[in-house]
């Protein structure tokens, strides 16, 4: 047998290859995929050098969708197929999306699954399969420019983002065959990218106001630990609004009947108060015009916007998030004194209208030194680079929170938080419940999200069954509700019963997330596009996992042999040989198996090795402190 | 082998004496430097087995530092493991406390009508603090003697402290009505 090369402990097996790793900016107007080369962080160019893609997916009669630049010229004369800003729709339900006021732009259609979907001549599409396809055109792009396949990619998400839309951002991923590191939240990825780790410590806000969402994250540096303190945002309100509220007033000022004009002539007349929104932001005025396509009796209607009043029609917007910031900073537990500066991301933070009334709420010189399109991806990039493995005595760390409180229903329709916000992940915690009536046997579990006291005011997330309690009194069953969220904020609930053991556990499926079945169907459908053989990547998929573990448990031993017993380590060493020899054949549920034993075999080690490395973490820190 | 034991007390978790004098800036730190050794982004390309152990331990000492570093949740917690039990139905309040409490509740329900709302919310939140404050410093001379007489006394003002809390999430509702800015 050939001898196994084993790496420095915490490293990865050959320290030298430089793993391929990409952040992802998956935005509502626009996304963009970043990475560091040579200890330089980039954003990717298409062929053409454009940097940013345009987050427009057009889905045609025949042949693949079209992405991007090419999608969004059809935005006029194809409106129905071609999909825009659908991150407002990510995650949600029909009843939640129609309150956005957006449905006229597309045709929804309610089907089976508990995702709404749009029709299209290509069919029904979920808006989770319109934001694979943006990330697939990413992958492609950096995959191309890189040379080789993305080891793993970081995407940020606002901050904002409940459960629901995690999840389906996640699934987006898999759908488009990317191996997702972490989901980041984006105004801690911009916090990254300011390098403000570079001796900047103190409490520093990041206000980032983008197409369609609003974040704000107020975050505490010290010695490369960012740990946010609080988040608080709004999944729907972003640059959209304020283009959707000057389209009024253009459709008011050349007295249009609103519930007259045709889809294209809509996107037209949005599409022209964008351009004079951008345009604003350099002059006091800008002449307007309805041009043909949205006026049908073709007669052109003429106006003048100015500054002053741009300033009136988007000023109740911009203050909707500094109610936010207020919350934010209240949760916090913080003064504005304490500020030492505010970063500005997101393209809608080029109004100087926005600068100005976020300057003075927070009493500083807002931050605009970095392109606010570009910041977050960049610093997805730097953070994927870590978790990746490329920098393996890096000392950054990134302690960020759940936005909303999650919490189940209790009698009576109330909520009961669980969590509440603003509260550090990975985080778990238990809550005893008990039965409600005498012989008692099962018990719904309904999981929501949300701050509002009555659970139809808030989101639910999930609903479950614990079943086969033995037959009790009322009150005297023990039931324990155990949430865990994890690093990227995804929960799963486990319930027991603690008398008889009776246990269930659900990896919380959104209510508006696709189910399992109909991701792996999409995945079958794509690969069948693709003509990618499903078994061989399936293979490929678990030898990278083997490979992975293989590595592991090797420098882990090296390392630390000595905390095990010599049956440990002869359990241990008699799994890895099986590994081995299963990781060169072609049976990928065989290496599975293999993976498993070896995890059983290592675990209790693993564990032990965790609780000596914060024990030394502890004993350095004594020499530190005294 | 000296090993943390996670299962013990949360104080372990950072190798603090179990007491309710913490100093904030040694347990932060201290949380600091535990997190860096086991948080999920230290091992995002390790083995599952390891990546949901390392989800396990720092959601742990996420917990630990969640209820030492505030007064309240630290003061119940160690009632708690000197088996004090706090959800007793007895409401026992000293007739001056009671009187505070409602005072407080009047004129927070009498907000709205005043000329400067905001304001006015401002002035009780003070007030509600400064009773906190108070209340932690007796809870803490309490909980040091820590005789049998004395925790029960700790018991009351933990359970007291809970109400302004409550209060104070009133507050916050309240500034979150008034103040669409």
């Amino acid at each position: 047998m050939a001898l196994l090369q084993i790496s420095e402990p915490g490293q990865a097996a050959a320290p030298h290859q430089h793993k391929l790793a990409a952040g992802i900016d998956l935005g509502t107007t626009n996304s963009l995929v970043a990475t560091v080369r040579s200890g330089k962080v980039e954003t990717l160019p298409d062929a053409q050098g454009r940097h940013l893609l345009p987050s427009v997916v057009r889905y045609r009669e025949m042949g693949a969708p079209q992405v991007g630049a090419i999608a969004k010229q059809s935005a006029i004369s194809d409106p129905r197929n071609t999909i825009s800003s659908v991150k407002r729709y990510v995650g949600r339900g029909l009843a939640d999306i129609c309150k956005g006021c957006s449905c006229s732009e597309y045709e929804f259609v309610d089907s089976d699954s508990s995702v709404p979907r749009i029709r299209t001549v290509a069919g029904d599409i979920s808006p989770v399969e319109v934001s694979a396809e943006i990330l697939k055109n990413l992958k492609q792009r950096a995959e191309e420019t890189l040379g080789g396949e993305l080891t793993g990619v970081v995407i940020t998400v606002p901050a904002y983002f409940d459960d629901a839309q995690r999840q389906s951002t996640k699934d987006a991923a898999q759908l488009a065959g990317l191996q997702v590191l972490r989901l980041l939240n984006e105004p801690t990825a911009a916090a990254v990218a300011y390098g403000l780790d570079k001796g900047s410590e103190g409490v520093h806000v990041v206000y980032d106001l983008g197409g369609g969402t609003f974040d704000i994250s107020i975050l505490r540096l010290n010695r490369g630990v960012f740990e946010v303190m609080s988040t608080a945002g709004n999944t729907a309100l972003g640059g959209d609004d304020f283009d959707r509220i000057i389209a009024q007033w253009l459709i008011q000022q050349a007295g249009l009947d609103p519930s007259a004009l045709s889809a294209g002539q809509m996107r037209a007349i949005l599409l022209e108060a964008c351009r004079a929104k951008e345009a604003l932001s350099d002059t006091e005025a800008v002449n307007v015009f309805l041009s043909d396509d949205a006026v049908a009796d073709s007669s052109v209607w003429r106006g003048e916007l100015t500054r002053t009043r741009l300033n009136e029609l988007i000023d109740p917007l911009i203050k909707k998030t500094l109610s936010s910031c207020r919350r934010a900073l209240r949760d916090a537990g913080i003064d504005v004194d304490e500020i030492e500066d505010v970063v500005m991301v997101g393209g809608s933070t080029r109004s100087p209208r926005v600068r100005e009334l976020v300057g003075d709420f927070f009493h500083c010189e807002p931050m605009v030194d970095i392109d606010p399109d570009k910041v977050v991806a960049a610093g997805a990039a730097i953070q994927a680079d870590i978790l990746v493995g490329n920098k393996p005595d890096d000392e950054m760390l990134l302690l960020d929170v759940i936005p909303l409180s999650l919490g189940i229903e209790t009698m009576g329709g109330l909520v009961e938080k669980i969590i509440s916000r603003n509260t550090t992940i990975p985080s778990a915690k238990a809550q005893d419940f008990t039965t409600f009536k005498d012989g008692q046997t099962a018990l719904a579990v309904h999981v929501v999200q949300g701050e509002r006291e009555l659970v139809s005011d808030c989101r639910s997330l999930a609903r479950f069954e614990l079943r086969g309690i033995p037959p009790m009194v009322a009150g005297s069953a023990r039931i324990r509700v155990t949430f865990q969220v994890d690093a990227d904020g995804l929960l799963s609930v486990t319930a027991r019963e603690q008398i008889s053991g009776v246990e269930s556990t659900v990896q919380v499926k959104p209510s508006f997330g696709l189910t399992d079945g109909e991701i792996e169907t999409m995945l079958r459908e794509s690969m069948s596009h693709a003509k990618e053989d499903i078994v061989a990547r399936m293979l490929r998929e678990q030898q990278v996992e083997a490979d992975r573990i293989l590595e592991s448990v090797a420098s882990a031993i090296t390392a630390d042999a000595a905390l095990l017993t010599d049956v440990e380590r002869t359990q241990i060493d008699i799994a890895l040989a099986e590994l081995r020899k299963m990781r060169d054949g072609d049976d990928p549920q065989k290496i599975k198996s293999a993976i498993e034993a070896l995890n059983a075999a290592s675990t209790d080690f693993a564990a032990r090795r965790m609780d000596a490395s914060i024990q030394s973490a502890m004993t350095g820190h004594k020499v530190d402190e005294f | 082998m000296q090993t943390v034991d996670l299962s013990s007390s949360f104080f372990a978790v950072f190798d603090l004496p179990v007491s309710f004098d913490v100093d904030l800036g040694v347990l932060s730190a201290r949380y600091r430097e535990a997190q860096r050794a086991v948080h999920p982004d230290k091992f995002a390309h390790a083995p599952e087995a390891e990546r949901r152990l390392s989800v396990q331990m720092a959601a742990r000492i996420n917990e630990a530092y969640q209820v030492l570093k505030d007064p309240l949740s630290r003061g119940r917690y160690l009632l708690e493991l000197q088996g004090v039990a706090l959800d007793d139905a007895d409401t026992a309040f000293d007739a001056a406390f009671l009187m505070e409490q409602m005072e407080l509740r009047e004129r927070l329900a009498d907000v709205k009508n005043s000329t400067d709302p905001v304001r006015q919310l401002h002035i009780i939140a003070d007030d509600i603090a400064v009773h906190g404050e108070l209340l932690i410093t007796q809870l803490a001379s309490l909980l040091a003697e820590a005789s049998a007489e004395s925790l029960q006394q700790a018991r009351d003002v933990t359970r007291k402290l809970q109400f302004f809390r409550r209060l104070n999430e009133e507050v916050e509702t309240l500034e979150d009505e008034l103040g669409d800015y």
